[in-house]
């Protein structure tokens, strides 16, 4: 099969997060980025897909230098191919999903692969919106994936239970966490990795209609206080959610 | 501003969530404004009594067959065949699973721009503007739109539920065409054990983490949870080692979630966690380590051990609560 695979290279979870002095952008000069979490989920299925099946499995990245850790990741776990999607000027969420779709549109795919977020922007809008533009039916926050013939049965995450669906191929999947368990990449992978050439392919999409008012910090949380140690302190907790904070 | 509100229901009943969105439109329409509120699913005369206490100027039906379950193409064309009678300003939709996968589709026909999970909009001219956290909740970012329609939808729990004097008027039904046009289809939902209650739409989630010493102990977790009529919430760490199920997860790669009242219970408190629960409204935390970074977000801490002081905390809060 003709697997694609869309990914983003996403500031670790663990790392601490600073805003740059213009209120638009996180720092990054320190950061440690990985591929995002949900994406390795996406590779990995669609490596497994392939090692049933058959095929080629190919990585799109949108973005500048920082797209292509993101692809050499995948590699370095058995992906095939990678491609670069880059433009010039800024881009929206809209202007994402267009041009991954403009790239994606110079072959045919049976199956497009995305993560359910990225971990940065945390729109889980991509996937359905690049569908959207290639006209494909798609399945999001997939934690399970059966591919039959011309369609698949997909698992899909909600609040309370799973919806089953049934969906024909071609169609793109986002991956949630529960899909697999993503591999490691091996030495050899990171060292064939290297040596991949990645093809870049240039996108026109719209200007951005959405703009960064800025970005904040979250609220302090007010000092909280040890109501005290050990069982001895559970009436006095009982107490005070019931009198002073009147939760209960 | 026109803004067509999205109401989301599952199995004939309008979801908190659906309220919330319709609440926050009524609340943005300002003096010259109109709000439709749609209804999509397949025999809604049983719900529309369940938007009393909320007056839109329209209120429009959408009902098939292939409606009863969400697909996201048959949504998308309900969604469409409505805008086509009320050219809509603004979209809202609730960011549910539903909402969240419907509105980048519908984002993406219309070419309108998405905002999505806000947790605060306003109008300030010709602009759009909503606040909404980004990297799990360690940061909020503020965006504006001038375009329109833009495609907006709303974290659950954000928006307070306003019901008032008045009712919805008469519906409007509406057809809607779906011959070939859901390829990706719902066979069935699956529902969880019978009442089990969404970390992200419950008002007390109660959390459990490492300090439980093992999955055979989360019973403690689930027996406070039922006597709190509340959710059950887990860390990163015991959905990694398997011990609970990813649905669980409160964090950033897991929920974010803004319940009433918290308790975490031997959760140290790891950046990704705490950026997934803090904007609870209060937060206990019970921990062995007096230095566990819980301690600095959570409004009432006890020290001490948590399988020693589950049980004793069930106790007391089932005879405050009178059961």
């Amino acid at each position: 099969m003709k697997v694609a695979v869309l990914v983003k290279l996403v500031p670790d979870t663990e790392a601490t997060l600073r805003i740059d002095e213009g209120r638009q952008r996180i720092a990054t000069a320190d950061l440690n980025m990985v591929l995002n979490p949900y994406d390795e989920f996406a590779v990995e299925e669609a490596l497994r897909i392939n090692e049933a099946k058959g095929g080629v499995v190919v990585l799109f990245s949108f973005g500048g230098e920082e797209s292509l850790k993101a692809l050499r990741q995948g590699l370095a776990m058995g992906a095939d191919e990678a491609v670069q999607v880059v433009t010039t000027g800024g881009v929206d969420m809209q202007g994402v999903a267009q041009g991954l779709a403009e790239a994606l549109r110079s072959d045919t795919w049976d199956i497009i692969l995305a993560g359910k977020q990225a971990v940065d922007d945390d729109c889980a809008a991509i996937g359905p919106m690049v569908a959207e533009f290639l006209g494909l039916p798609h399945v999001s926050t997939v934690v399970k994936l059966e591919i039959g013939e011309g369609k698949a049965i997909a698992h899909r995450e909600v609040e309370g239970g799973i919806e089953v669906m049934e969906c024909t191929l071609p169609a793109l999947f986002t991956a949630q966490k529960g899909l697999n368990e993503p591999r490691y990449a091996s030495l050899k992978g990171i060292m064939m990795a290297k040596k991949k050439e990645i093809k870049v392919v240039s996108v026109s999409p719209p200007q951005p209609t959405v703009r960064i008012v800025q970005l904040q910090y979250p609220p302090m949380r007010p000092p909280g206080k040890i109501v005290g140690q050990g069982v001895e302190a559970v009436p006095e907790l009982v107490r005070l959610l019931a009198e002073e904070a009147r939760v209960i | 501003m026109r803004i067509l509100a999205v109401v989301e229901s599952r199995s004939g009943r309008v979801r908190g969530a659906g309220l919330e969105t319709l609440s926050a439109a009524l609340a943005l329409k300002g003096d010259t404004g109109q709000v439709a509120a749609l209804l999509i699913g397949n025999g809604l005369n049983s719900l529309v009594d369940q938007l009393n206490g909320f007056s839109p100027d329209h209120l429009f039906l959408t009902e098939h067959p292939d409606l009863a379950l969400y697909s996201p193409e048959g949504y998308r064309e309900a969604c469409l065949a409505v805008l086509g009678r009320f050219p809509a300003d603004l979209v809202l939709i609730s960011a549910t699973a539903m909402g969240r996968d419907l509105a980048p589709v519908l984002a993406a026909r219309l070419r309108a721009p998405l905002m999505p999970d806000a947790v605060e909009i306003k109008v300030e001219g010709e602009e759009i503007i909503v606040k909404r956290p980004v990297y799990g909740g360690r940061l909020f970012i503020t965006l504006a739109t001038s375009q329109k329609p833009a495609v907006v939808s709303i974290r659950p729990k954000a928006f307070l539920i306003e019901r008032r004097e008045g009712n919805p008027p008469p519906p409007e039904r509406l057809e809607v065409n779906l011959d070939g046009a859901i390829r990706s289809r719902c066979l069935q939902m699956r529902e969880e054990a019978a009442g089990k209650l969404d970390v992200t739409e419950a008002d007390i989630v109660v959390s459990g983490g490492r300090g439980l010493k093992g999955p055979e102990n989360f019973h403690l977790i689930e027996e406070l949870a039922h006597t709190l009529g509340g959710a059950v919430g887990a860390s990163r760490a015991v959905v990694d080692a398997g011990w609970r199920p990813h649905s669980e997860q409160v964090g950033q790669t897991g929920k974010v979630v803004s319940p009433t009242l918290y308790i975490a219970v031997g959760i140290s408190g790891a950046v990704q966690h705490l950026a997934g629960m803090r904007s609870s409204k209060v937060i206990v935390a019970i921990n062995k380590d007096p230095e566990a970074p819980i301690f600095k977000v959570a409004d009432y801490g006890i020290v001490g051990d948590a399988l020693e002081i589950l049980p004793e905390l069930n106790r007391a809060l089932k005879a405050r609560m009178g059961g």
